[in-house]
């Protein structure tokens, strides 16, 4: 068997097409508790179950917000969560056109014997969770494997693990009816240069294909989220169009066109960065035989959060902020981004956190 | 270090993007001696350098001919022959913007404990080689993997030794300044459907590619000569359309598309078929981010070889013939070809020999 042609292969090729539609993208909002504590504890709101639901609410239905988006990651609880007037968040985005989408990885666990390497966890079970996914209304999932750049880092163990990881995940979601986005997250801590971070993305992406080609996994029914090709943390910025040229050749040289789509993560950049570069992947002028478009998470809700700082009487603002994003975003796809979105202070503000951890 | 960047790495991306160039392709006139011997005693005509000279001669001032290629692959012999006249077939190529390319490989040797199977020698010295070949004019080369589908065929032994063979010769020729065309043959012998080959394919594919990331080659200055997608030889036979689905679908799965061109090598199939089937591949309507093009031998050749019969008075007719399937490819890398209802006998024969040894 070449590759998964099961009972959901139309539907997976479908589904992932259309997360890659020109004009939209994904807001990831699949914090854990845990991390979406952290975010909270930034604008003094207490991490209760009502916030987290206040806040989502706040995301999903901001107005005008969901035609920019095809999909939006979900973490469990957020799934089965509804409105304060009771409509399941799942029926708000499915009459928004958009996709609900589930991060089923269980994070990471460090590689004994490697310099703090670590791999993804979340296999047991797993078409298990994928079914009752599905039945629950999501239709894409999400597993973040990790790596970082060091002097002897990333190493072949924690690339081959990492990338073995993704593929099963993978092929598991396939016959489950979930298109897997495939995420081979290398941090962007470091004092190396934008050629150190080339080498090692066009490494650990050809590990990322060859491992979903010995899975049988559905190239057509995937997506990638991939970092985008900068220097590391602590080294020189360059500008958005060496950032654009540097990404978009790596995956020329490693991610095969069958595969519809990229859906960026944005690391630690700031919202305004985030969004600058990916406009400048989108006008470049070389083959791009697949969408560039985003899967945000601080990059989209920064300054939302800011905003918002847990008061009701701030939503409408909050929200009128988030649309600023999620239209600024949509318009890089489209490379038409002009600059200077509505996005309050902070739309500039690095969003880098050493050594991340969801 | 990702991928090749030394100093002859824009004269590769150049060189590569040329030979790709729409309307343009390769006559593959390496037949070694022996080979050679094979094809000039089914026209009765002695194998003795004389008459190869006078063969490639024939070939190289087809008058009309050369405008339709962008590249001819030589035996080692023919790099160092002249005209008649004491022009260098180098020159001669030169002039008329054909890329002279030179056979690398030393022929396969069998895996011990396969069923058959082989590896492709010719690594020894072969930097040497190349930097010979580079000063006598040569400026792409090729090297033939062969593999082939059977019950348990191929092996991952077959497939990751041909794969890594591939990719040391590749890399080797671009520290020489030779564009490498990969070719991993795999043999069209067998009853096996068109699916098992589409998951053959590119199960095999994909290790090229992984064993090119690996090697640190550079894939804008490479080229691939895979076989075409296509039912074995002992099974019924499919429509143009067909193959062109299943094998530019293998290619989309499989092929980055840093990758400039694909040259495919013609296999068993007759002058026609070949024509045919390439040329269906450029009128489908769906993802090529590279030229699709012809690394033809035994389908330019064929009936050029009969009407020639070694006789001088029949030169002009043989150099009229070669004309012919000359520009019907060339049309067919544009998707234009409309098929000829004056084909010649010959042009429709298969030239399928069974487990086929250059």
């Amino acid at each position: 068997m070449s590759c998964y042609r099961g009972k959901y292969a139309d539907e997976l090729i479908k589904n992932a097409a259309y997360i890659g539609t020109p004009g939209k993208g994904i807001l990831a909002a699949d914090e854990s508790t845990g991390t979406i504590g952290k975010r909270f504890e930034s604008i003094k709101v207490e991490n209760n179950e009502e916030n987290r639901r206040a806040l989502r609410e706040l995301l999903f239905t901001a107005p005008g917000v969901l035609p920019f988006l095809s999909g939006v990651i979900l973490f469990e609880e957020t799934l089965y969560q509804k409105t304060a007037a009771g409509k399941p968040f799942v029926d708000v985005m499915k009459e928004g056109g958009v996709l609900p989408g589930i991060k089923v990885d269980k994070g990471t666990v460090e590689l004994a014997g490697t310099d703090g390497e670590t791999t993804t966890q979340g296999l047991d079970d797993m078409a298990k969770r994928c079914q009752q996914y599905y039945t629950a209304g999501a239709r894409f999932a999400k597993w973040r494997a990790v790596l970082k750049i060091g002097p002897n880092l990333p190493s072949q163990l924690a690339i081959n693990e990492n990338a073995n990881g993704l593929a099963r995940y993978a092929i598991i979601c396939q016959e489950n009816g979930l298109v897997p986005i495939v995420e081979p997250e290398i941090l962007v801590d470091g004092g190396h240069d934008i050629d150190r971070c080339a080498d090692v993305t066009e490494r650990v992406l050809a590990a990322c294909y060859k491992a979903l080609n010995d899975h049988h996994v559905l190239l057509e029914g995937t997506l990638l989220k991939p970092n985008m090709v900068t220097p590391g943390s602590d080294a020189k910025k360059v500008a958005a169009e060496v950032i654009a040229e540097y990404t978009v050749r790596a995956l020329q040289r490693t991610m095969p066109p069958a595969v519809p789509a990229v859906v960026f993560l944005s690391g630690g950049q700031s919202e305004e960065e985030a969004t600058v570069n990916l406009n400048a992947m989108n006008k470049l002028k070389t083959k791009k035989p697949w969408s560039l478009t985003f899967s945000y998470g601080r990059a989209l809700q920064q300054s939302t959060l800011k905003a918002w700082a847990g008061k009701t009487e701030n939503v409408k603002k909050a929200q009128e902020n988030f649309h600023g994003r999620c239209k600024a975003n949509s318009e890089a796809t489209l490379g038409t981004y002009k600059g200077g979105a509505a996005g309050s202070e902070g739309a500039s503000e690095s969003l880098h956190v050493k050594d991340y951890k969801y």
